[in-house]
């Protein structure tokens, strides 16, 4: 630290002493008997063999160190074909058909999203990549499940609505699981058959299922949706906003996915280096307070649906070289962001920022990557309120806008809504922080002129009544401060697919309906009668 | 004083989309003065093969940040980076990182 009287050296150097160069004359760092062929870490040269253990190796302890995964469970696969999540698909693969000792134990389901409108692609370029994607899929042998993004249109509203949450499995639970799990295909071993050959008949076998044909497979979705959708993404102004909606959209999408079919753990294939560029990211679009969720290893938001991310101690680096040497498929599709220059969103803006310093300083990425693993999880005012504080329309995470808190609430509002103006002023005044939506809509009941004549109408100022009809109101108020942060750049929330807006809707309707309520019990007890 | 030398170039991950979508190229380098390493294959490629936005694959005298580059399907780290002398029938692979998923 600092002292009275210490005197700057000379200057810091501006670039590290360059570490020496690991070289083709040294050997292994693990088996020091084969030729490296892969420089993992900073310096760490791996041999093809032991490169191999030790990616596997890393995918199967952040599986087992974290005993989220219960025995005979159906894990959805969630694969866009990229490099990361095909890795993974495939390590799933190789470890399902190991010998039944370390064997992995779970019942996956492969799902693929064909995002194609959002990204400008033509009806001729989708088929041209399900056509490569299907082979693939096929080979893998698990049922998979082609979506288009377009199916947002079909969603329904309960998608958005947190199921209740289960409790955290604790130590013991899984042990037991296990155990059973162990002593029944003993038992089904000893009963007839060889050993654990015979055993293994009553576990679903993935690979003798029939791969299902959903349907939205065997024909392309309807042209009034890939419209509707190619129109929501051209109106957004920002590729960062288009990021952000086009996640959102994705993550509900494989929910509905994974509720209708049984699966309770849902596997994305975030690398190391996604990760830390998603945590920066995040920093910047205002979701600091949900880093842990957006980036830790294990995701309860959705409540029954859990989502794991395995590959987070992998990085891309790691992954494009087990890919290269032991081949596994991948199939290219571009996204929104491909081809954009640097500086066009903040995702690209971050990525291009974290992999610069990371040439230079090679821990980067694992510095970033440790201290999202310290990141904890806390519920925001405590462990009772957990399960019922409000949650954000469109990322399902606690609600982190405090209408007492005019740093969030008032800096977020204003530039959209002219009445809004008038809010500080009421907002001092209620004092003690409630549910923002109710809140809202309390400081709104006029005590001097709101909408002053003349002026612009308000849009849904004073009546509650012409506040519910207001769409564009209903959600911003339903959405943590990152979400209205990005609905800021589409100019009408109208393209939104039916299931957001009906839900914002019915949010705001019984939020409305409780603040009249509460509103009814301070009155005289006489007019209660009357009123409900 | 460099014999002209036969090379394969490959791209993938996503880098291919800027060489007009081909991943494979056979390329013959011609004779010049310096031997031929990985920081005169770089201004070849930028000058022969790159058919758009140079800004997206070379920066300075190297690659991108996010762009691996395996020799021979080893690491370029292990063989000296941009200072590694190309050999006849030498297999270069350029892979994208950045095109995740």
């Amino acid at each position: 630290m600092c002292q009275v009287g210490e005197d700057y050296g000379e200057p810091a150097p501006r670039e590290p002493p360059p570490a020496p160069r690991p070289s083709r004359e040294q050997k292994c760092v693990k088996c020091r008997e084969a030729q490296p062929v892969v420089v993992i870490r900073a310096g760490d040269a791996f041999c093809r063999g032991c490169f191999k253990a030790f990616y596997i190796h890393k995918f199967r302890a952040m599986l087992g160190k974290n005993r989220l995964i219960f025995p005979g469970e159906k894990v959805l696969l969630a694969w866009s074909g990229g490099p990361s999540s095909s890795s993974m698909v495939w390590q799933v693969l190789e470890g399902l058909s190991q010998d039944s000792a370390k064997r992995l134990r779970f019942v996956p389901g492969v799902i693929f999203v064909d995002e194609g409108a959002a990204c400008g692609r033509s009806p001729e370029e989708r088929a041209k990549t399900l056509a490569e994607v299907k082979p693939i899929l096929q080979a893998i042998g698990f049922p998979w499940h082609v979506v288009a993004l377009e199916e947002v249109f079909s969603l329904s509203p309960s998608v958005l609505r947190c199921s209740s949450q289960e409790p955290a499995a604790p130590e013991e639970a899984y042990k037991a699981a296990v155990d059973s799990f162990l002593r029944q295909q003993h038992v089904l071993g000893a009963g007839g058959g060889p050993g654990p050959a015979h055993g293994e008949e009553q576990l679903p076998q993935p690979r003798a299922q029939l791969p299902q044909n959903p349907p939205s497979l065997l024909r392309p979705p309807a042209a009034a949706q890939t419209e509707a959708l190619s129109h929501l993404f051209c109106s957004v102004r920002t590729l960062t906003a288009k990021e952000e909606l086009l996640q959102t959209l994705r993550a509900h999408l494989i929910l509905h996915v994974a509720r209708a079919h049984g699966y309770s753990k849902v596997m994305t294939g975030d690398s190391c280096t996604r990760l830390a560029i998603k945590l920066m990211t995040n920093l910047a679009l205002g979701r600091g307070a949900f880093l842990a969720w957006d980036t830790g290893f294990s995701d309860e938001r959705h409540g029954d649906v859990v989502v794991v991310r395995p590959m987070r101690e992998h990085t891309l680096k790691e992954v494009a070289f087990y890919n290269r040497l032991f081949s596994v498929p991948s199939v290219f599709t571009p996204a929104v962001d491909t081809k954009a220059p640097e500086k066009a969103s903040i995702h690209r803006l971050m990525e291009a920022f974290i992999l610069r310093l990371q040439t230079q300083f090679p821990s980067t990425v694992s510095t970033v990557y440790r201290t999202s693993e310290k990141l904890v999880k806390a519920p925001r005012d405590g462990p009772a309120t957990g399960d019922h504080s409000p949650r954000c329309l469109l990322c399902m995470c606690a609600l982190d806008v405090d209408a007492a808190d005019s740093a969030t609430a008032f800096g977020v509002q204003t530039s959209s809504h002219p009445s809004q103006i008038q809010l500080p002023t009421s907002l001092t005044d209620t004092g003690t922080p409630q549910e923002s939506p109710i809140a809202l809509i309390e400081t709104r009941t006029p005590q001097g002129p709101c909408c002053f004549p003349g002026g612009p109408r308000a849009q849904g100022c004073c009546q509650g009544a012409s506040r519910r009809e207001d769409p564009q109101a209903c959600i911003v108020e339903q959405l943590c401060y990152g979400c209205r942060v990005n609905m800021k750049d589409l100019p009408s929330l109208e393209p939104l697919p039916q299931y957001i807006l009906a839900e914002a809707q019915l949010r705001t309707q019984r939020a409305w309906v409780l603040a009249e309520l509460r509103d009814c019990l301070i009155e005289d007890s006489d007019d209660e009668v009357g009123q409900s | 004083m460099a014999a002209p030398l036969s090379v394969e170039v490959e791209f993938g991950g996503g880098a291919e989309l800027l060489f007009d979508g081909v991943k494979k190229h056979q390329v013959t380098l011609p004779r010049q003065e310096e031997p031929w390493d990985i920081r005169n294959l770089l201004v070849w490629i930028k000058k022969n093969l790159l058919k758009e936005r140079p800004e997206l694959f070379i920066q300075g005298d190297s690659v991108r940040p996010g762009i691996l580059v395996l020799i021979n399907d080893a690491d370029w780290e292990l063989l000296g980076e941009l200072d590694y002398q190309l050999q006849d029938q030498d297999s270069v692979l350029f892979i994208s990182t950045l095109h995740g998923g």
